[in-house]
């Protein structure tokens, strides 16, 4: 059985492409879905094992960062989304996808979705300390975690972020519980020292909370993160190919490959 | 008739009248123009609409058809007889291409943007625009508009492209000058700089459209008319190229509603700005990044449904020009209160030429419509069904049931009388710059004052902030090197991901050659951009060209002679090159007039030269930092004295008479040689020499790669007799290149490159230093590749 991915659109979503194909060369079946399609009941989420909601300005970012899709998919997606989630089955959000997810409560998810009526919001993705968008590739530091989309990944990695809106930011208590839980999944690095805390811009290229650049929810199965895996596929889409020896696989791959894996083997 | 349409008294007007009514009404015609218009109603008997005149206006303007380029000049050159041209762009540009005659030009000058072959699906489109009259009023919305308008110029070509590449060119006035010697009536150039990048920014990175290529140029006469250049480039299946129109077929605008911004902007880019310019603020657009990026999702399910048979912009003059140019051939009826509003209370003829963004034309067989409003509710975007295109060859507009404008579609597009102009050029002298190897041994002060200077320093503040990786395919990126942050001659995407066909796109522009001759200054920009692509990967054999014209007030005979010049070097370069011209755009009258003190400024001759090249495989790309010490450093190509409106001289206050011509004999052999090598595989890196010649590029290598040289000037190949240090370092001859080679290499190298003048200057070290020796073997330059990078960061906004 070959996974199926529906990668969500809306009006502003741009990176939909790029994620459509990573998924594709992970070995899975995918279908770019406009969200109207949702809601109408022309297409049915249920039909799908991950759930992948791109990089992008939704709505055009307007009020903030992923706050428009991230209301429409809480009102009008509600009981669809509740169900996938309790099938135990994926969600990948990558930059505006990850501000959408934290913006829906189901990142970082910590009060659980069944406890709570209503999901609520519990960390933020706000303005770069920069106070401009900005385009470079930063080294990760791979973190151990549940998540399922990092399984045997390498321990470093190298990806572009692209955004304004990327700075991880929650109360301490937050924080704490994060990595008490094991769901910090990325933090952004300076190559030297592992696990460090507080590295230093652009190493840090948006003045995250303890270098935050990706979690995911307690089970390890609703995944966000600002950095784009869908692109660095191949070998030239690395920076500096012209003078480092690569491998042809990009780093981001194994990101999708991962989740293509975890549905093969549990829905078989 | 309506109490909304008002008439235009023209048939008993004098002169005086015809041109009061030209001026007061921001119709930029000139007499002769209104006479054929006076008389076209004559013989109709009865006087024109603001509809129909207004509509002739945008028709006629500068902007839409280009009428200086179509013009009869009569040029005169100093101790020459006067020549007789039929035509800029027919004798120079249009012949160009015909005479090279490649078989991979698809469309050339015929549509929205120019076609060239790809691979066995796909074909490329690229255009270039400006919006430099907007941009100097209020920058944010206008250069914003003006990338939302290049990339609406890709969606409405064929059956529209899919916009895969952004690249941006801008001119501003010096960012340090004091606020005292402002023009009156213009914005600060920071803040001109400011509103410009974020408003690129902004549109760009919304569109979801990587921003890889660029140049950021300054120069104080950009200080009152800063220029905007964006461009774009698109991807079309080969089978959507060609478009029609067949009578029946629905009018249907998509997209944004109708406003009153941005009225008359085709015909206020046809005049000069002056201190009051800045009250004009309708004429600028207001752009709407979302709302195009659905346009673009629609329309693209469209195509490949084929629910429409041809597709255009509302560009410049909004509907009137976007139907009238689709319903040329057939003839066309619209109902203008059908029009989407953004709010009441706007005349029909405000209907009509708004330049209210993000709205398309299509022409539909009836039968599709239902299937196309399907999809367009799916995608949020509105579609409204005008009117329709007729049999009749005339432009028929109604407003509630009347006819408002019925215009024969003849006199709208063959009706503009031809111009005859006088143009003069002269050859300026300048005070001349003799070599300061006498006053001093040490250049590195010379050369970090060349790094720093804002044209050549490090763009990266800006670059960052553009969205440069979004799509996947951008594989040879603005900035490269060791720390990612070396200037790329050029960028490469790959537009289908995973495959390894790649385009490249470069551009060249040397305005400040222009002081010494525009001749030179064009063919330099040609020979630049061509440089760019080579030294990345490209080929001459697979490369086209865009051609974008910035001039000062073309009625000036003076003005008018520099443009002649550059246009002669455009036939003249690229026929000796073998690179065609696709498509092309001009933005005249950048020019700025101060009321009270009569004083008159235009802005250098300005030629941007875009090059786009297909590449077969990214694999052999290469780029300019240095990858490993022990290789070779050569140059490859003569050098001449030639330091006019060099950036040496120019540090140094002069400008100089001897400027870098193109010796295209050369300049072919050099390119064509050294790209087999690159695609050979015999070439680690390669770097143009351009802005700060030899030791720039050298230095910009270095530091990108992350290691030192040390190099000497005995054996840099020379065309004449140079005995000076400083020229040889410094000279911005055409047709060079630095280049690394490994020394296992260096055999097969130099006997590749035989016939070509190549030079081995030195080798690249594993240390810091940069070290430079003299013809003399003295040292001219000891610094490190710190200092000489931290020269080259200074920040452009101080």
């Amino acid at each position: 059985m070959k996974p199926k991915v529906l990668v969500l659109r809306t009006a502003g979503t741009n990176c939909d492409v790029e994620t459509d194909v990573a998924f594709q060369l992970a070995g899975a079946k995918t279908d770019l879905v406009h969200i109207q399609n949702l809601i109408s009941g022309n297409t049915d989420l249920s039909d799908y094992q991950i759930l992948a909601i791109p990089g992008g300005f939704s709505y055009g970012d307007d009020i903030a960062a992923g706050i428009l899709l991230a209301v429409e998919m809480k009102h009008k997606l509600r009981d669809a989304l509740h169900q996938f989630v309790e099938k135990n089955k994926l969600i990948i959000g990558i930059c505006n996808g990850f501000q959408v997810l934290v913006r829906t409560g189901l990142l970082p998810g910590i009060e659980g979705i069944k406890e709570k009526t209503e999901l609520s919001q519990s960390a933020t993705l706000a303005m770069n300390t920069s106070a401009k968008f900005e385009c470079r590739w930063v080294e990760l530091d791979t973190q151990q975690s549940q998540c399922v989309f990092t399984k045997g990944i390498k321990p470093q990695l190298y990806l572009p972020v692209a955004h304004a809106e990327g700075r991880f930011n929650a109360p301490n208590e937050v924080l704490a519980e994060l990595a008490s839980n094991k769901q910090v999944v990325f933090r952004y690095s300076n190559g030297k020292q592992s696990s460090s805390n507080n590295i230093d811009y652009p190493d840090n290229p948006n003045g995250s909370d303890a270098d935050i650049a990706g979690i995911c929810d307690k089970t390890g199965r609703i995944f966000g993160l600002m950095p784009h895996p869908e692109r660095f596929l191949t070998r030239y889409n690395h920076p500096r190919w012209t003078r480092e020896d690569l491998p042809e696989e990009g780093d981001g791959l194994a990101i999708f490959k991962n989740a293509v894996e975890y549905v093969k083997a549990t829905f078989s | 008739m309506s109490n909304k349409v008002n008439k235009f008294q023209i048939l008993n007007a004098d002169d005086d009248e015809l041109m009061r009514i030209s001026q007061e009404g921001t119709l930029s015609l000139n007499l002769d123009e209104m006479h054929a218009i006076q008389k076209h109603f004559s013989e109709l008997q009865r006087n024109p609409t603001d509809v129909e005149l207004e509509t002739i206006a945008q028709t006629w303007s500068e902007h839409c058809v280009h009428k200086t380029f179509k013009s009869l000049i009569l040029y005169s050159e100093e101790g020459k007889e006067t020549e007789e041209i039929d035509g800029l762009f027919p004798t120079y540009i249009q012949r160009a291409t015909e005479v090279i005659d490649k078989p991979w030009c698809v469309s050339v000058f015929s549509d929205n943007a120019g076609i060239i072959e790809f691979d066995d699906k796909y074909n490329l489109v690229f255009k270039v625009e400006t919006h430099n009259h907007p941009s100097a009023i209020e920058p944010y919305g206008g250069a914003g508009t003006g990338i939302g308008g290049v990339i609406r110029d890709s969606l409405g070509t064929g059956l529209g492209a899919k916009p895969i590449l952004n690249t941006d060119v801008f001119c501003f006035g010096l960012p340090d000058t004091p606020y005292n010697k402002l023009p009156k009536g213009t914005l600060h150039p920071k803040r001109v700089f400011n509103g410009v990048v974020s408003g690129v920014r902004d549109y760009g990175n919304r569109m979801g459209i990587p921003t890889a290529n660029g140049a950021i140029l300054f120069d104080s006469r950009y200080t009152a008319n800063p220029l905007v250049f964006c461009g774009n480039v698109g991807l079309i299946p080969r089978d959507r190229c060609d478009k029609s129109v067949e009578p029946g077929d629905l009018i249907v605008a998509l997209g944004g509603r109708t406003g009153r911004d941005g009225i008359h902007g085709a015909t206020f880019s046809s005049a000069e700005l002056d201190d009051t310019s800045e009250n004009l603020g309708s004429v600028v657009q207001i752009g709407n990044p979302i709302m195009e990026k659905k346009i673009v999702d629609a329309l693209l399910q469209a195509r490949d449904q084929n629910l429409f048979r041809s597709i255009t912009d509302c560009g410049a003059g909004g509907f009137s020009s976007a139907v009238g140019e689709m319903g040329e051939g057939t003839g066309a009826e619209v109902h203008l209160e059908r029009v989407p509003l953004k709010y009441e209370g706007l005349a029909p003829w405000e209907i009509w030429l708004s330049e209210a963004q993000e709205r398309m034309v299509i022409a539909v067989p009836p039968d599709n419509l239902d299937r196309l409003q399907e999809i367009c509710d799916a995608e949020m975007v509105d579609a409204t069904v005008l009117g329709s295109f007729t049999d009749s060859h005339r432009l028929q507009v109604l407003y509630e049931g009347e006819t408002v404008a019925d215009l024969d579609m003849k006199f709208l597009h063959k009706g503009l009388p031809q111009h005859v102009k006088k143009a003069t050029w002269q050859i300026p002298q300048h005070k001349e710059m003799q070599s300061r190897d006498k006053e001093t041994e040490d250049y590195a002060d010379d050369l970090c004052q060349l790094l720093a200077s804002p044209n050549i320093a490090s763009k990266e503040s800006v670059i960052r902030q553009y969205d440069h990786e979004v799509q996947g395919g951008i594989v040879i990126k603005p900035l490269v090197g060791v720390n990612n942050d070396g200037p790329s001659d050029a960028c490469i995407a790959t537009p289908i991901i995973g495959s390894e066909k790649a385009v490249i796109v470069s551009n060249g522009i040397n305005p400040k050659y222009s002081d010494v001759d525009p001749y030179i200054s064009a063919a330099s920009a040609i020979d630049e951009a061509l440089r760019n692509i080579i030294a990345v990967g490209g080929t001459l054999e697979k490369t086209a060209l865009l051609d974008n014209f910035c001039w000062g007030n073309p009625d000036k005979p003076d003005r008018l002679g520099a443009l002649v010049r550059a246009a002669k070097a455009c036939y003249d370069i690229a026929t000796a090159y073998g690179t065609p011209y696709i498509s092309g755009k001009d933005s005249l009258y950048n020019e700025y007039r101060d009321t009270t003190t009569g004083e008159q400024r235009a802005i250098p001759s300005t030629l941007l030269i875009s090059a786009i090249c297909v590449m077969p495989d990214i694999r052999k790309a290469v780029t300019m930092d240095v990858k490993s010490p022990e290789n070779l450093i050569y140059v490859v190509g003569n050098t001449y004295s030639e330091l006019g409106g060099s950036h040496y001289f120019d540090i140094h206050d002069y400008i100089g008479n001897t400027a870098p011509i193109v010796r295209t004999n050369e300049g072919k052999l050099t390119m064509e040689t050294l790209s087999s090598a690159i695609n050979k595989g015999l070439v680690r890196s390669c770097h143009d020499c351009s802005e700060g010649g030899l030791g720039v590029a050298a230095a910009e290598m270095a530091f990108a790669g992350g290691y030192g040289m040390s190099l000497s000037l005995t054996n840099v190949p020379t065309g004449e007799d140079i005995s000076c240090d400083d020229f040889l370092l410094f000279s911005e001859s055409n047709s060079r290149f630095l280049v690394e080679i490994e020394p296992k290499n260096q055999t097969t190298f130099e006997h590749h490159m035989e016939g070509v003048p190549i030079g081995c200057l030195g080798q690249v070290k594993d240390s810091q230093a940069f070290i430079v020796h003299g013809i003399n073997q003295k040292r001219v330059i000891n610094s490190s590749i710190e200092t000489l990078k931290s020269a080259w960061q200074t920040p452009l906004v101080p």
